[in-house]
């Protein structure tokens, strides 16, 4: 699953959604995979507004990944006079699209469940109890 | 000047939808002129456009039931009221294409003629005096004559004669076809079909769309070919990562759409790990209804299951590698309600949701109130939300069964009546403490849809 994904995923079980500790998930033993994409400057450009800039930087944090801007990039700064695609709007696009996680688990800082990836594909079924 | 849009005769209540929603989409006003669901000829008119031959190739360039627009140069009962017709709209602009190459042909339903009938009925069109070649591939300007005949009639009764202004995305039905593809299974949705519904859900650059039942993926990777970013989940994670190489992910690879595709997750929609929050643009889906084996979500009917369940060497069972969650009968308008529910909560303002819903029992052109306990074909069978407005309805009819594409628009908040929510919000809630209550309800018992399936085919098998 891309990065990007992560920013739309919490925790599974209704009692923890609503609290903040479970967003974002915290990725634990992820094997990385990145895979040269296409760009795709419009989908970004419409994305940036609604994801959660802290949480790709706890992420990014996380994973070891260099760093993310404090502040989320204006749609102004992903392209140039000439309508290029500037480095902000590559490196965002490596991260968010290029980057998968082909294996690990996702925990929930509320609950501490894991949820395991495997193949690139998170599992969030809980056992009974949990529902 | 009028347009002319030759649509294909079948899955006729879904053609006006889709061309609705393209012109949304494309921000032209079409005005339906002339419609019947018996007739693959519709005529429009393009309201305040100012490039309606523009508007016209925007409109059709990613539609699926559409298969050609031209610019009507004339309509009439018979080929003299025709050829008035085309005289008193058309007479100026002859000149302009009297050079270009051309070519004539014709279009008739439910009728035929042999060619040499053909060209006689074309020489009938010399007074327009074209001069440039006749050239059958590629020409400058195709011109065609539409005839339209009742079934089995001697004559046409209704003509029109029109220049070919665009032609349609219905190719992509071959290059889409499951025949093709890489990975499907018993239930993967028809390219045609499928695409439809991405066009439904206005799939477009820039957007995400995600299915919340995807199997095989075929509404993700039709949601793809129009440019849209995709992913999916499902409650079974076999079918999302398939076998031997093939998979969903394997799909998006064949048709060169792996970058839009974001990835699948095995969930539950009644535990869904998706964000409540509004970052979606379409929601499409065909949830399972459980003909099979009845409709399951996780969870359990058996009151022990409601605790940990440690193994015999003392590990807690869900922890395992290969543990599999049980799952519990679940009620399929039940699962509608959360599907609406959901899409409301997570699309933005004007999203999409294209849901798919069977009806079992009832058949077309029959009472409804004869079948006495069939499904009613009325507003209740059609599950509503106070965030979404029905935008459109598509029935297609099979034998004992018919399915529905039910499309909703999510409202902006502003539009949204809060008292109405407050009570639908809380009546969900009666509704779930409800079902905790009732543990012993068996699949059938809460599947009306799947009841009355089966019933259908018992009826056929003892020859009633
Ligand atoms: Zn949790």
């Amino acid at each position: 699953m891309k990065l990007l994904t992560l920013n739309f995923l919490t925790c599974a079980r209704k009692t923890c959604k609503s609290t903040a500790a479970a967003f974002p998930l915290h990725p634990k033993e992820a094997e990385l995979e990145q895979v040269e994409m296409d760009m795709n400057p419009l989908f970004i450009t419409n994305m940036l507004p609604r994801l959660e800039w802290e949480a790709m930087k706890t992420l990014t944090t996380e994973l070891g990944l260099p760093n993310l801007p404090a502040e989320p990039p204006s749609a102004e700064e992903l392209a140039d006079e000439s309508g290029e695609p500037t480095q902000t709007l590559k490196d965002l696009h490596t991260l968010l699209m290029e980057t998968s996680i082909a294996s690990g688990k996702l925990v929930c800082g509320n609950c501490e469940h894991e949820y395991a990836v495997k193949e690139g594909i998170a599992n969030f079924l809980l056992p009974s109890h949990m529902v | 000047m009028d347009y002319l849009i030759r649509f294909v005769q079948i899955h006729e209540t879904f053609r006006r939808p889709e061309t609705d929603s393209l012109a949304e989409m494309a921000g032209v006003k079409i005005e339906w002129l002339s419609y019947s669901e018996d007739s693959p000829f519709a005529i429009i008119r393009f309201n305040g456009a100012s490039d309606p031959t523009a508007a016209a190739r925007a409109l059709l360039s990613r539609s699926i039931l559409g298969v050609a627009i031209y610019e009507l140069w004339g309509s009439g009962v018979d080929y003299e009221s025709l050829h008035n017709d085309i005289r008193d709209r058309t007479q100026p602009l002859w000149d302009q294409y009297s050079r270009g190459t051309f070519r004539f042909d014709m279009d008739s339903f439910y009728g035929s003629r042999p060619a040499s009938e053909q060209r006689k009925i074309i020489e009938t069109f010399s007074y327009m005096a074209f001069t440039g070649q006749i050239r059958m591939r590629q020409p400058d300007n195709q011109f065609r004559i539409f005839e339209e005949y009742e079934l089995d009639g001697p004559i046409p009764h209704h003509l029109h004669f029109g220049r070919l202004v665009a032609e349609s995305d219905r190719k992509a039905m071959n290059k889409y076809s499951l025949k093709t593809r890489n990975y499907i299974a018993t239930t993967s949705m028809d390219a045609e079909l499928s695409l439809v519904t991405a066009n439904l859900a206005q799939a477009a650059p820039g957007t995400l769309a995600y299915d919340p039942f995807m199997g095989t993926g075929s509404f993700p990777v039709a949601c793809a070919h129009f440019g849209a970013a995709v992913f999916g989940s499902d409650l079974d994670g076999r079918s999302i990562r398939g076998k031997g190489g093939r998979n969903v992910s394997s799909n998006f690879d064949q048709y060169g759409t792996a970058a839009q595709y974001l990835g699948g997750l095995v969930a539950d929609l009644t535990n869904t790990p998706l964000r409540e929050k509004r970052f979606l643009n379409s929601i499409v889906c065909d949830p399972p209804y459980g003909v099979r084996e009845g409709l399951k979500v996780l969870g359990s009917t058996r009151v022990a299951l409601k605790e940990v369940v440690y193994l015999a060497d003392g590990k807690p069972a869900h922890l395992q590698a290969n543990y599999v969650p049980p799952k519990r009968p679940y009620s399929f308008m039940r699962l509608l309600d959360d599907i609406l529910d959901f899409s409301a909560d997570r699309l933005a303002d004007d999203g999409r949701l294209c849901m798919w819903m069977p009806v079992a029992g009832l058949i077309e052109g029959e009472d409804p109130a004869a079948e006495e306990d069939a499904v009613p074909d009325t507003e209740y069978t059609i599950p509503r939300h106070p965030g979404l407005e029905l935008v459109s309805l598509c029935k297609q009819d099979f034998n004992k069964w018919s399915r529905r594409l039910l499309t909703y628009r999510r409202k902006a908040d502003a539009a949204v009546d809060q008292e109405q929510l407050l009570a639908y919000k809380a009546q969900r809630l009666v509704i779930a403490e409800g079902s905790q209550n009732d543990l012993k309800a068996r699949a059938d018992d809460l599947n009306a849809f799947r009841r009355k399936y089966f019933q259908g085919f018992k009826e056929q098998a003892t020859g009633v």
